[in-house]
């Protein structure tokens, strides 16, 4: 296939997956907004399996005109974060549920629905909705993120203006087998503010979620995110956020089934003295597709980075990893740290990972490193020989595997809350 | 209480025999030194003892109060009441010692059908027991061995056994690389076990070791066999001697 007849596939499946559908109205800024994220759709085109950044991961389902079916999955124990004293707000199928969420405010906090902040004549976030979306398409195309711009139907526009002791949370719940939902959130941590974002939940049968985050000067941005455990979902995320001085930003997502989970970390630091940190843990189990894709621009002098992302898999799971490291010259002192590894519990599971480091400073300290092994025999057996079953060994051996990541969680509470629900899942699967 | 009949055994990957028919038979209460050059086979019992993959038994059995272990898993050998203190006691990242230890006592108890043990109960007993092996709170938070200095190793192991309460401890050279004082220590930790149903086999170079602990019976192993037993005299024999008499007097007879 040469380059004309690729271009040719992308614009078909664009128009396959745009039929019938039509921008949400709003404000004229806004619309116009949306015009301008379905002209650069349309130029660019929707993602093939061709497509370098899709080697790995085939976009189909999600180009495909229709959400597949997916059944409603039926936890049997209280979701997580439940224990968490926090600012909730709830999702059904991608629409808000003003009946089931708490009330939109708190202190040093603006929260509103995207809707509304879209159809007010001033607003803030004129200056901000697809901002991001929109230079993170350089220098890799991100299509998915402008279909969000795009056709995005509900979401919500936080401000934090100080610290916000509570965090707010966003749960997304799963109701319809078919549900297509699209949720654009827009997040602005002015200086010195401090906020935590929590997510949870299926969100639909097919997810596209994208969430544009600005950390200002001195503020920190915390993100805990908990994926699954429902087995027929489909989702493709993005976070992307800009990072200014002496900031700090955090994100920490935790995976568990899904048959194909797409979750893309674009962060642009941009302010001196900052620390940016992504992490996953991602357990998949089966059908089971797990791609992070991460990209990290240092702009700026003596910042640090990290990626700590592990994935555990068997029976035939897949995970992927490709991240990449970006120090613009002039990015002195930038300290850069990536670790991606796979524990495959068995012979028919797969790891892949594409570590990228590309340094145009010269005092800079960037290492990264990528395994995939399987559990260590001694250790194992050490266990066993002090009585613990394999079954129970493997299960300890495998929250070691995670623990690096987990740790990126700052909050004890929360951090708590995610390691007691791997337990829980590594537990079920054990039982039965 | 132990019994091991022509034990022979083979490395599964390659053609290489390693024990060649060993026979011993330890005692309710009693403790056993096994002594012997290099390579001569004592680690390799004690691995085949607690089910380690990657040997073959070719011939005998393994007798545990009547019941032949070498079917077991290694899991159901501990639950069973054996205990091995390995040579080189493993490091694993990521694993607290204390979870580790609370999820090795709750699962053999569970095993043995006894209610798991009080988060409480299990504490109190964990820091007493650590304390007379001089084990600070610190090293129990630690990961499993990561970061320990070779005596601090050894004292765990033993930490681990006096949790663990076997019928039947095997120590690999818990005595290498200890210091004096630590060497003591985990003397009078084992002691603190022998109540006169249990029952020791300590693997060891040195007569010193025998100073603290006792033994009754002394074997001595070469080239994958018992290949003369007698009283604590045996072991002050090779601290004297060497083992060239001992091997000689065997190969000449
Ligand atoms: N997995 C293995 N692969 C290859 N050789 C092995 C393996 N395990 C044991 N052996 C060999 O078997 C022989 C006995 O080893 P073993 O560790 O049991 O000796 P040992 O008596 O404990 O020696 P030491 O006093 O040095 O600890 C040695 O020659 C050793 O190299
Ligand atoms: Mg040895």
């Amino acid at each position: 296939m040469n380059r004309a007849e690729l271009k040719q596939r992308k614009l078909d499946a664009t128009s396959v997956r745009l039929e019938g559908m039509t921008l949400p109205a709003g404000a004229a800024w806004a619309e116009a907004l949306r015009q301008d994220a379905l002209s650069r759709l349309l130029a660019m085109g929707l993602p093939q399996g061709r497509d370098e950044y899709w080697r790995w991961t085939r976009p189909d389902t999600l180009n495909a005109d229709a959400a597949k079916p997916a059944v409603v999955f039926h936890a049997d124990e209280a979701p997580v974060f439940s224990g968490i004293d926090r600012i909730k707000l709830v999702f059904v199928d991608g629409v808000f549920d003003a009946e089931a969420s708490d009330a939109l405010e708190g202190e040093n906090l603006e929260i509103m629905r995207l809707s509304d902040a879209l159809s007010a004549d001033i607003h803030w976030v004129k200056d901000a909705y697809g901002v991001q979306e929109k230079k993170a398409q350089e220098p890799v195309e991100r299509p998915f993120a402008t279909l969000n711009t795009a056709f995005a139907t509900d979401g919500v526009v936080i401000r934090a203006t100080g610290k916000v002791a509570k965090p707010v949370s966003l749960v997304y719940l799963h109701r319809d087998e078919t549900s297509d939902a699209i949720l654009h959130h827009v997040i602005r941590v002015e200086d010195g503010a401090d906020l935590t974002v929590l997510e949870n939940g299926p969100a639909a049968a097919r997810f596209n979620k994208v969430m544009e985050v600005e950390v200002s000067d001195k503020a920190a941005f915390h993100h805990v995110r908990a994926q699954g455990r429902d087995h027929e979902r489909r989702a493709v995320t993005h976070v992307f956020a800009t990072i200014g001085q002496e900031a700090l930003f955090k994100s920490f997502t935790m995976t568990a089934n899904g048959v194909l989970t797409r979750n893309e970390v674009v962060l642009d630091i941009q302010g001196d003295d900052s620390m940016a940190h992504v992490a996953g843990a991602a357990l998949g189990d089966g059908d089971f597709h797990h791609d992070d894709t991460v990209f990290i621009t240092h702009d700026a002098e003596r910042c640090e980075s990290r990626q700590v992302f592990k994935k555990v898999l068997r029976n035939g799971a897949k995970g992927v990893f490709q991240g990449k490291i970006l120090v613009k010259a002039g990015a002195q002192k930038t300290d850069g740290y990536q670790i991606s590894q796979g524990l495959l519990l068995d012979g028919d599971s797969q790891f892949l990972a594409k570590p990228e480091l590309e340094i145009y400073a010269d005092d800079v300290a960037c290492s990264h490193g990528s395994t995939v092994g399987a559990i260590d025999e001694e250790a194992l057996f050490y266990l066993r020989s002090r009585g613990v079953p394999t079954a129970e060994a493997t299960d300890l051996l495998t929250l070691a595997f995670l623990a690096e990541a987990i740790e990126e969680i700052e909050d004890e509470a929360i951090a708590e809350d995610i390691l007691h629900r791997l337990e829980g899942w590594l537990t079920r699967r054990r039982v039965g | 209480m132990l019994e091991i009949k022509n034990l022979h055994v083979k490395l599964e990957e390659e053609d290489k025999q390693i024990l060649k028919g060993v026979d011993l038979k330890v005692g309710e209460g009693e403790v056993h030194a096994i002594m012997g050059p290099n390579g001569s086979g004592k680690s390799t019992t004690s691995y085949v003892l607690s089910g380690r993959d990657g040997y073959e038994v070719t011939e005998g059995e393994v007798l545990l109060d009547g019941e032949n272990i070498l079917e077991l898993e290694p899991e159901e050998r501990a639950a069973a009441g054996l205990f091995l203190a390995f040579q080189y006691p493993v490091e694993i990242p990521g694993v607290g010692n204390m979870t580790f230890l609370r999820t090795a006592v709750n699962a053999q108890r569970k095993a043995r059908g006894q209610e798991e043990l009080s988060a409480t109960d299990f504490l109190k007993e964990i820091r007493a027991k650590a304390k007379s092996l001089k084990i600070d709170a610190e090293m129990l938070k630690r990961p499993v061995n990561v970061g320990f200095s070779g005596g601090e190793k050894k004292r765990n192991e033993i930490l681990q056994m006096a949790m663990l309460e076997p019928k039947l401890c095997i120590l690999d050279e818990t005595d290498s690389g200890l210091d004096v004082d630590a060497m003591k220590l985990v003397s009078e930790g084992v002691n603190a076990l022998r109540d006169g149903k249990r029952s020791f086999i300590v693997i060891t170079h040195y007569q010193r070791l025998l100073d603290h602990i006792k033994p009754d019976v002394v074997h001595i192993m070469s080239n994958g066999r018992i290949i003369k037993t007698g009283g604590p005299e045996l072991a002050l024999e090779v601290e004297n001697n060497g083992y060239a008499d001992l091997l000689a007097e065997v190969e000449g007879a």
